[in-house]
């Protein structure tokens, strides 16, 4: 006979000494976790509803200008400092951290309208309504930390004056050029006194401009005439156009694809393209009730975020049809601008009451540093969430967001509108012969016209 | 190659279920998500099988005999002495000749005992160092006893009503709602404390709120025996009339009725694994049953007054003096003899319990608690986060707060678990189709447009012949639309059958509709 049973002495499944970790012995068996499917539901909502509890997106206001935010850059590298420019003229350095100013930059008569920071940060750009273009220089991070710097005005470093008012300037990356648009598009040195290059393709104002962050030489613009070019430095012509069927207010590229890049349009709607194929968006976001004023990627390139004249800001990932986040308070008016920041964990909307707002990027995010332990739970909680999204409890919870009414409202109507619209349709094409009516998907429906 | 088949059913365990294939899956962006996820399972799964193969730290016991010799035949007494002395401590017995017949029950990381002799002697024993933690005297009859969600608490059905006491022997609460109840069930998911009384009322009550979170009558008389299926938490009925019943908080009926042994049960007890049920009846029977055909599987000759399954599988039964352990040795639920043990003469075991995460079996009887040794019955390798039989105090405490915040639902307790967190099979407008049910719609709006009461009114609107026509007209009105739809679905059925016949487009229209 040869007998065993289990026998375990306490030193093998304790820890040793008080200062040791309590030993930890997994065992994976299902016929132990009895309903962990279940519990993992439970668990889910759990996350779900916490989640609610813990959205507190906004952070702070910073104010200080006194009339309308026309346009904001970023400074990429250095993570606290944002530009600001406004419709008097007013351009301002913040301490995000702390959120005040930390310098002026005085000289324009008329609106900023548009802002932009070289690749190193030693350099601004800003142009605007009174026909110049101002090279400033950046403050170090040094001084920009001294509190008492505030207040401190500075003179730009160089003022080219032009025949006609800017609607936009951007930067190169990685190189001394910059491009302003406004009756045509003028490619700009730092060193000289008059645009290198000049392009211009009918007879429209432009009003955007952004160069693509993997390839120095490609920029694109939209312009009043419903356009949207790309240009090739390289090349003496534009390269590309599409007309659509409303004007493109502003222009972001995706930093982890450069191919792709988005529009924030006038008809409500962000439209995503394929640099290479612009037949058909990639995707058309919808969300907003109103014109779309502005749009920026997060870092990651994964999601972005636009503002618009609704009063509203949204949060869109870069393949989602409908946005996964809307900011709103009582007190911002209309958002004319917006950037992620850096790190990709903010984002700071101007509007135009005068005041540039701090927001998380992710509502209910916590803060600081997390422990691995902390960052774990979360990581698994994250999960347990994506899993259970699609059941019903969970999405009704992750899913809600308190709109304000005239937004809901708004929504509520183009939902209507557009379900007639599309009943209609469907009868049209119940009552005709197969095939002679032809859908058009959304994604190609807006675009006018393609010109190479 | 046997090594790699072994490895290969464990992957097969872990995966929890197979893959159906995502060729239905018509969207490309969710077949490749799903694609993604069960590459990721399949990994998952592997891992933990060679965890399973190289990692875990004990091995489980074992009962090897040579020869001639019979597992059966071996006493307890030579087993005691073959193990090592920590293990030859586990069997003990305990005269306790004035207060019996003895219950008991053990904590689920079988750390601690409880035991609840008849004439109200109840104690709490620490198992593992054998020190008793508390005895005291209710001075009632006590009928049941069984520890809530860790050791700090227990219940005790006692004469009247059931009550709650905490370690040191307070009494926390007196559960007024049920009456002389017989029998306890904790469930661990939901802190549902079910209790089913002399009346054979089944009452469910929420330890953590106090709330009755169902109270169904069966209607089957006096009702003693009560089990609780591991797997989804349902709670099951041995009635007098030979039927078990299976039980889910939220519905007032049973969910399953069936007919087990012709005369009383006498006890029942399910597997770990959630499908076997194993009923004992007056009629000299043992069956044990598959769940998922509610087929008996097996029927023995023998009796018994208590059964138990341990977490490996070996059943345990006991009659009169006499206990008997079966085992399933081809893993098809083809029970025999393994072991088995005889007490004095004269001594009645009450009640059978196996010791989770240690080869042992305790058990009550009417002078007394014993406990012998199973080789192979207890789980070798437990999991801190499930049950840990070496927790400290702290890691008790966190335990408390996590199953309370995990806590499940009632409604969440069902036949068939994994339901849960799926989704309904067939499209809403498919379910909407059913003609039963459709017709179980039409019928209750009938029912509510009749019942409508009409308004007394003046000037000869309320004479007999308008209140007629107006009767008519509303259970019409209320017709209507049922009969619209049907009307709809029947001239889309014959649309498709003109198009199954394939004419060409210009001629569609003459074909004939039959």
């Amino acid at each position: 006979m040869k007998v065993k049973v289990i026998s375990r002495s306490a030193e093998e499944f304790t820890r040793e000494r008080s200062q040791d970790l309590q030993r930890v012995f997994r065992n994976f068996d299902p016929k132990l976790h009895a309903q962990e499917k279940a519990v993992e539901y439970a668990r889910a909502l759990n996350a779900a509803k916490l989640e609610k509890i813990f959205a507190k997106p906004f952070l702070g206001a910073m104010d200080g200008h006194v009339d309308a935010i026309s346009c904001m850059a970023k400074n990429p590298n250095y993570l606290k400092g944002i530009f600001s420019g406004s419709m008097d003229g007013d351009i301002r350095l913040w301490d995000i951290s702390s959120r005040s100013t930390v310098q002026q930059f005085v000289g324009h008569k008329g609106a900023v309208r548009g802002l932009a920071a070289s690749t190193d940060g030693s350099i601004l750009v800003s142009c605007g309504n009174d026909c110049t273009v101002r090279l400033w220089s950046i403050p170090g991070p040094k001084i920009a930390d001294l509190d008492d710097a505030s207040e401190n005005a500075s003179n730009p470093l160089a003022v080219y004056v032009s025949k006609n008012a800017f609607r936009a300037v951007d930067h190169q990356w990685d190189g001394n050029l910059f491009a302003t648009v406004g009756a045509q598009v003028d490619i700009w040195d730092h060193s000289r006194s008059e645009p290198v290059t000049s392009f211009a393709w009918g007879s429209d104002t432009v009003v955007s401009v952004r160069f693509n962050p993997a390839h120095k030489d490609i920029l694109a613009t939209s312009a009043s005439d419903r356009s949207i070019t790309l240009y090739d430095l390289r090349m003496a012509l534009p390269s590309k156009k599409i007309v659509m069927q409303t004007r493109t207010n502003a222009i972001a590229w995706n930093p982890r694809e450069p191919m792709n890049f988005s529009l924030a349009n006038e008809d409500c709607n962000c439209y995503s393209y394929d640099m290479r194929n612009m037949e058909q968006a990639k995707c058309v976001h919808r969300d907003h009730v109103s014109a779309v004023m502005d749009i920026d990627y997060s870092p990651t390139g994964r999601e972005f975020v636009t503002g618009s004249y609704d009063r509203t800001v949204r949060i869109f990932q870069y393949n989602a049809g409908h946005s996964r986040e809307i900011y709103h308070t009582k007190r911002m008016q209309r958002v004319f601008c917006v950037k992620f920041s850096c790190d990709a964990s903010y984002v700071i909307s101007g509007s135009d009451d005068t005041n540039l707002r701090l927001w998380k990027a992710k509502a209910s995010e916590q803060l600081g540093v997390l422990l691995p332990r902390e960052r774990k739970k979360q990581e698994y909680l994250d999960a347990v969430k994506e899993r259970f999204k699609h059941l019903p409890e969970v999405k009704r919870i992750v899913r809600h967001r308190h709109l304000p009414k005239p937004i809901y409202k708004a929504a509520s109507l183009r939902r209507t509108m557009a379900d007639a619209e599309k009943k209609k349709e469907e009868r049209k094409r119940a009552h005709s012969a197969p095939g002679t009516v032809v859908t058009v998907p959304l994604r190609k429906r807006r675009i006018v016209s393609e010109i190479e | 190659m046997a090594l790699s088949d072994e490895e290969d059913l464990d992957i097969k365990k872990y995966l929890r279920g197979e893959n159906k294939g995502l060729k239905a899956v018509k969207d490309k962006k969710l077949r490749g998500q799903l694609t993604v996820r069960e590459e990721l399972y399949s990994q998952s799964a592997k891992a933990a099988a060679k965890v399973e193969k190289w990692l875990l730290p004990s091995e489980g016991g074992y009962l090897e005999t040579e020869g001639l010799e019979k597992s059966w035949r071996i006493k307890q007494e030579n087993i005691v002495h073959e193990v090592d002395i920590l293990s030859s401590r586990k069997a003990f017995d305990i005269v306790l000749p004035d207060l019996g017949p003895y219950v008991l029950d053990y904590t689920s990381n079988g750390h601690y005992m409880l035991v609840g002799g008849r004439r109200g002697h109840l104690a709490m024993m620490d198992v593992m160092s054998m020190n008793l933690i508390k005895e005291f005297q209710v001075r009632e009859t006590i009928r049941d006893v069984k520890f809530l969600h860790n050791d700090q608490f227990f219940a005790a059905a006692q004469k009247k009503y059931s009550y709650i006491y905490n370690k040191v022997g307070t009494e926390i609460h007196c559960l007024k709602e049920n009456l002389f109840p017989l029998s306890l069930q904790f469930l661990q998911n939901y802190f549902l404390l079910v209790s089913i009384n002399k009346y054979g009322q089944l009452l469910y009550q929420d330890t953590t709120t106090g709330e009755i979170v169902g109270h169904h009558r069966t209607g089957l008389g006096r009702c003693d025996v009560m089990n609780a299926n591991p797997f989804n938490s349902v709670i099951a009925l041995g009635h007098n009339s030979g039927k078990v019943t299976l039980w889910k908080p939220t519905s007032a009926n049973p969910l399953v009725k069936m007919l087990c042994h012709h005369g009383p049960i006498a006890a029942l007890a399910f597997h770990n694994n959630g499908h076997l049920m194993a009923t004992a009846g007056m009629d000299h029977k043992i069956k044990l049953w598959d769940l998922r055909k509610f087929e008996a599987v097996h029927t023995f000759k023998g009796h018994a007054k208590t059964l138990d399954f341990s977490q490996r599988g070996l059943l345990a039964m006991a009659s009169g003096s006499l206990i008997k352990i079966w085992r399933d040795d081809s893993g098809n639920s083809d029970y025999q003899l393994y072991m088995s043990h005889r007490m004095l003469k004269g001594y009645q075991v009450g009640e059978v319990r196996f010791r989770p995460y240690e080869d042992v079996l305790g058990f009550g009887h009417s002078t007394g608690i014993s406990s012998i040794l199973v080789p192979g019955s207890g789980e070798p390798n437990f999991d801190t986060f499930v049950a840990n039989p070496f927790e400290t105090s702290k890691q008790r405490r966190e335990k408390e707060v996590h199953a309370l915040l995990d806590k499940l639902q009632p409604e969440m307790i069902m036949m068939d678990q994994t339901k849960i967190g799926g989704l309904k099979s067939g499209s809403r407008a498919e379910e909407g189709k059913s003609k039963e049910g459709r017709e179980a719609e039409m019928d209750a709006a009938l029912a509510a447009a009749k019942g409508e009461k009409r308004k007394k009114k003046t000037k000869g609107r309320s004479k007999p012949s308008k209140i007629e026509k107006k009767k008519k007209e509303t259970v019409i009105k209320a017709k209507r639309p049922f009969i619209e739809e049907r009307v709809k679905e029947e001239e889309k059925r014959k649309k498709q059958k003109v198009s199954e016949m394939q004419l060409p487009l210009a001629l569609q229209r003459f074909a004939r509709s039959s």
